[in-house]
């Protein structure tokens, strides 16, 4: 059972990340007051009319500009962070996320492959094709993942991980030559290693959203599973948990989420790996907490790097860049940690 | 007739027929032929590799044999429903291990779940259970605890709670109580063999002690290199030429005054 404590802050953070957007989109080049902000999304979602005086310019900044950047900073983080929580549950491995599966190298290396083809004379539209590509190449990589890990039948999570790092390696050097051969448009490709949200349009956000209510929905529907497999296959499948079934449904819609994020945003590492942790600590391991609240703190989480970039710093940094500069440290602390408290600390 | 042999099918709990199973090729159980029966608490013995936990693992579904058949309650094996399975029998296994900060309660919950709807909360008759059964497995004064930190004799007994948590009919030990000291093995089975004895559990359990087997099974089974060599009631089964066939050990088996159970020393054969 969830503790009520618990329970409570899921409503809590619900609010903060609406907070958050709302004042997201407040700041930038152009500071645009928050009840003109709250107004213009209000006139926008609802048959209200806009209220008189306010510029139209700010109109257009808030609704076409910004938005879609803050939603899908918001989305991309909350996509992460269930990825993560249910990866990490998987694998019974509190430093697994997407990167440590290879999906999301797999998803940009699908992702750049659309680049390279266009220059060899194969046009197609990036809008459809790069989110494909990615999934394929994330789908890809877990196939391939799990045929190499398979030859241990009940997928244990040792051979998992060093599948996974194994096929990232290669895929890092395929990327690698694919910059090569891109030469003029390596620009594009360094993006989808780097990570930004800059491109980001409302035709992404349609994209992202049914993606992410699928996803969290078919996590939060096994998250008791899940909590079982902690006590190791062969006790969970004792209580009636189909383990490789379950296996397989979460790494599907993992990489589903993941493929889609990696799509809009590039690679963002550590969002993943470190929002899990974080509330791990704060409200326990029960993955009935932990599906819903990764959401919310992951989409608050990278949204506060992406404002951060766009509007605070005076140079955009591309965000996985951001990220990885503020997590990379986070994650050599828990590293180090997990040494010295012996491994089932966690 | 017919009537004779569904009666028959109703009053035992596992029937496995000409049973082989192998890992990769390698032959781990060969010519298995069971009935086990209800009312009866089980010993499976046998030297280290001789496929104790296989065996135990065709009995839970968790391995499917390559040859032969395992019936349980008359219904084979491979045609129950995993879920189904777990309201049935509850395995408590060598080393519970539980990865992340879970409370002793909430593991001890986790039990439920075979009986629980997806989304479905326990009731308050299922967390009034909960509450007697970390009473009576002296843990209840742990159960806002990590079980991350917990000693290996409170892992166990957290282990035992849960399994009794998913109200088994049948429980499975695997060697349960091997890396436990002589209280906390006596004080676990005891709790099983006096639930076995009001009729709630029937038990099957692999024992590496052949003096807490004696002490605790009404039936005992010997395997040897994947073979079953010896099979019937304890006292009839465990002699010193048993052990010696099984173990390749000189035993001395008597009956202790104070236990009024069998009791066995050993001593490696001398060499002549």
């Amino acid at each position: 059972m969830p503790t009520a404590r618990g329970k409570a802050v899921i409503p809590l953070l619900a609010a903060a990340l609406t907070a958050g957007i709302a004042l997201s989109a407040t700041m930038g080049f152009l500071h645009i007051p928050i009840t003109d902000v709250v107004a213009i999304i209000l006139a926008s979602l609802t048959p209200k009319p806009l209220p008189e005086g306010i510029d139209p310019i700010a109109v257009t900044v808030v609704t076409d500009v910004r938005m879609p950047r803050i939603l899908a900073a918001a989305l991309v983080g909350g996509m992460l962070g269930v990825s993560g929580a249910v990866f990490q549950a998987i694998l019974l491995n509190p430093l697994a996320d997407s990167y440590t599966l290879g999906i999301s190298t797999g998803a940009a290396f699908g992702a750049s492959l659309v680049i390279v083809l266009q220059i060899f004379g194969l046009t197609l539209p990036p809008a459809v094709s790069v989110p494909i590509f990615a999934f394929a190449g994330g789908v890809g990589t877990l196939a391939v993942v799990l045929y190499l890990a398979a030859g241990d039948r009940s997928l244990s999570s040792t051979s998992l991980i060093l599948a996974g790092v194994i096929v990232a390696a290669i895929l890092s050097a395929a990327i690698g030559f694919l910059k090569f051969l891109a030469d003029e448009q390596v620009g594009i490709i360094i993006f989808w290693l780097m990570g930004s949200l800059s491109g980001s349009s409302w035709q992404n956000i349609f994209l992202l959203t049914p993606t992410a209510l699928f996803g969290i929905l078919v996590a939060f529907c096994y998250a008791r599973d899940l909590n079982i497999m902690a006590t190791g296959d062969r006790a969970a499948t004792t209580l009636g948990v189909q383990t490789v079934r379950l296996r397989t449904i979460l790494l599907v819609t993992c990489t589903l989420m993941t493929a889609l994020a990696v799509s809009v945003s590039g690679i963002i590492g550590f969002v993943g790996l470190i929002v899990p942790h974080m509330l791990r600590h704060l409200v326990g391991p029960d993955n009935r907490l932990l599906v819903p609240l990764s959401f919310f703190t992951g989409g608050l989480l990278l949204l506060f790097a992406d404002t951060l970039t766009r509007a605070v710093l005076p140079v955009e940094v591309p965000i996985g860049v951001l990220t990885a500069l503020l997590g990379g440290p986070f994650f050599c602390i828990i590293f180090k940690k997990r040494q010295q408290h012996g491994k089932s600390d966690f | 007739m017919a009537k004779a042999i569904s009666d028959r099918r109703q009053d035992r709990l596992w029937a496995l027929q000409d049973v082989h199973f192998s890992y990769g090729g390698v032959p781990v159980l060969r010519d298995i032929n069971l009935e086990l029966r209800p009312g009866c608490c089980y010993g499976i013995l046998g030297p280290n590799g001789s496929g104790k936990t296989t065996l135990l693992d065709l009995l839970n579904g968790l391995l499917t044999p390559q040859n032969g058949t395992v019936e349980f309650l008359g219904h084979a094996m491979r045609s129950w429903p995993r879920k189904q399975l777990a309201r049935h029998m509850a395995l408590v296994p060598q080393d519970f291990m539980v990865r992340f900060g879970f409370t002793v309660r909430e593991v001890v919950e986790m039990g439920l779940h075979p009986h629980l709807h997806r989304f479905a909360s326990p009731s308050p008759e299922d967390l009034a259970l909960i509450d007697e059964i970390l009473t009576v497995t002296g843990i209840a004064h742990l159960e806002k605890r990590s079980v991350t930190r917990l000693s290996g004799g409170e892992k166990q007994r957290v282990a035992v709670a849960r399994a009794l948590a998913q109200k088994p009919s049948v429980l499975l030990l695997d060697e349960a109580t091997s890396n436990l000291d002589i209280h906390h093995s006596l004080e676990i089975l005891h709790l099983t063999r006096s639930r076995f004895e009001q009729g709630h559990l029937q038990v099957v359990a692999v024992m590496h002690d052949l003096n807490l087997a004696a002490f605790f099974c009404d039936e005992l089974i010997f395997l040897k290199e994947g073979r079953v060599v010896r099979q019937g009631k304890t006292e009839q089964v465990l002699t010193a030429e048993t052990i010696a066939t099984v173990y390749g050990v000189e035993a001395e088996v008597t009956t202790s005054t104070f236990t009024k159970c069998r009791q066995v020393s050993f001593r490696l054969p001398v060499a002549s």
